[in-house]
């Protein structure tokens, strides 16, 4: 987006271009597939036929890093997998958001050792946290949606990741 | 099949003079350290227990001398019966033949069992760590070691527990 960086503030061009730029990310946000442990079961089942995921843009699931924008973390993640999960996220290109789903995700959730980080905010950046052990595929939608209304918010003069 | 379990216990305990013990058809074989491995060739080869189902380490701290026994599962398929068997290591020197001549599948349970409570295998053919990072230090799961609870970030303290996590970013 470095055109629209470039041209600043320009009244009512920018805003209209915003929302309308706003307006396709949320429409067509790719996920990672990126699932862990338990809670991928859940992801699994939100994008399945009956609490369909694809009605709001997520038709699919990438598996490469490269070619998605949203990286759900879902499941619990260890001391050893936490440098790849950076990398992972590293290798995203810009624009691109992380869903910490899931009570491990947010902040250890039952497991407070040595083999477990304490939450995913440690090493990323996480715009919404969505509670429970796991999150319904319910409250995993309304975290999607959550994020939908983040991203009408976002200014693209101001886009820093 | 009783038959046959009952031979083989009764040959082991007469060759190495090993004490045994049962629970509910549960028999459980006491051996020296350097017993282990000719006990187990021997009930590979004339007994037909041939697949070493599980090998894992007890940490009895306080409780028992020595301080760690290491445990070894054998299973005979033809007959369908399972045979116990438990090595005592001490903690000043922690390190016992290995087992992988006798049953080579117990590579990573002795991977494992060094990367968790650094019991030592001698003739090894690659002891490094299974499950945990490759540079974390320590042994987890013995007893003294803590478990390295963290505390919990919440929005009204996290200026106060960030200086104690060591990966935080913030």
């Amino acid at each position: 987006m470095g055109l629209e960086e470039k041209a600043g503030n320009l009244g009512f061009v920018t805003t209209t271009l915003e929302k309308v730029v706003n307006w396709s990310r949320t429409r067509a946000m790719w996920p990672l597939l990126s699932g862990l442990a338990c809670c991928a079961i859940e992801m699994m089942a939100a994008q399945s036929s009956h609490y369909d995921m694809s009605r709001f843009g997520m038709e699919l699931m990438r598996a490469s890093p490269r070619q998605s924008d949203l990286l759900i973390v879902a499941g619990r993640v260890t001391n050893k997998m936490a440098p790849v999960l950076v990398r992972l996220y590293d290798q995203m290109p810009v624009p691109k958001w992380v869903i910490a789903m899931g009570d491990c995700a947010s902040n250890g959730g039952i497991f407070n050792n040595y083999a477990i980080l304490q939450g995913v905010d440690e090493i990323l950046p996480v715009d919404v946290y969505v509670a429970g052990c796991p999150p319904r595929p319910e409250a995993l939608i309304n975290g999607i949606l959550v994020l939908h209304d983040k991203v009408q918010q976002e200014k693209i003069t101001e886009y820093s990741r | 099949m009783e038959q046959h379990l009952n031979n083989a216990v009764e040959a082991i305990q007469q060759k190495f003079n090993a004490e045994s013990r049962s629970f509910r058809e549960q028999v459980t074989l006491h051996l020296n350290n350097d017993q282990i491995i000719p006990a187990c060739k021997m009930l590979r080869d004339e007994f037909s227990f041939n697949i070493l189902t599980d090998e894992t380490a007890v940490d009895y701290w306080g409780r028992k001398e020595p301080r760690f026994e290491i445990m070894y599962q054998l299973h005979c398929r033809e007959h369908d019966i399972r045979l116990f068997l438990r090595t005592g290591v001490s903690e000043e020197n922690p390190s016992l033949p290995s087992m992988t001549e006798v049953f080579p599948n117990a590579n990573w349970y002795e991977r494992e069992i060094w990367d968790l409570f650094g019991i030592k295998f001698e003739g090894h053919p690659d002891l490094r760590r299974l499950l945990l990072p490759k540079d974390w230090e320590g042994h987890p799961l013995r007893k003294d070691q803590a478990i390295k609870v963290e505390e919990t970030r919440f929005s009204f303290n996290y200026k106060e527990v960030d200086p104690g996590k060591p990966r935080a970013k913030r």
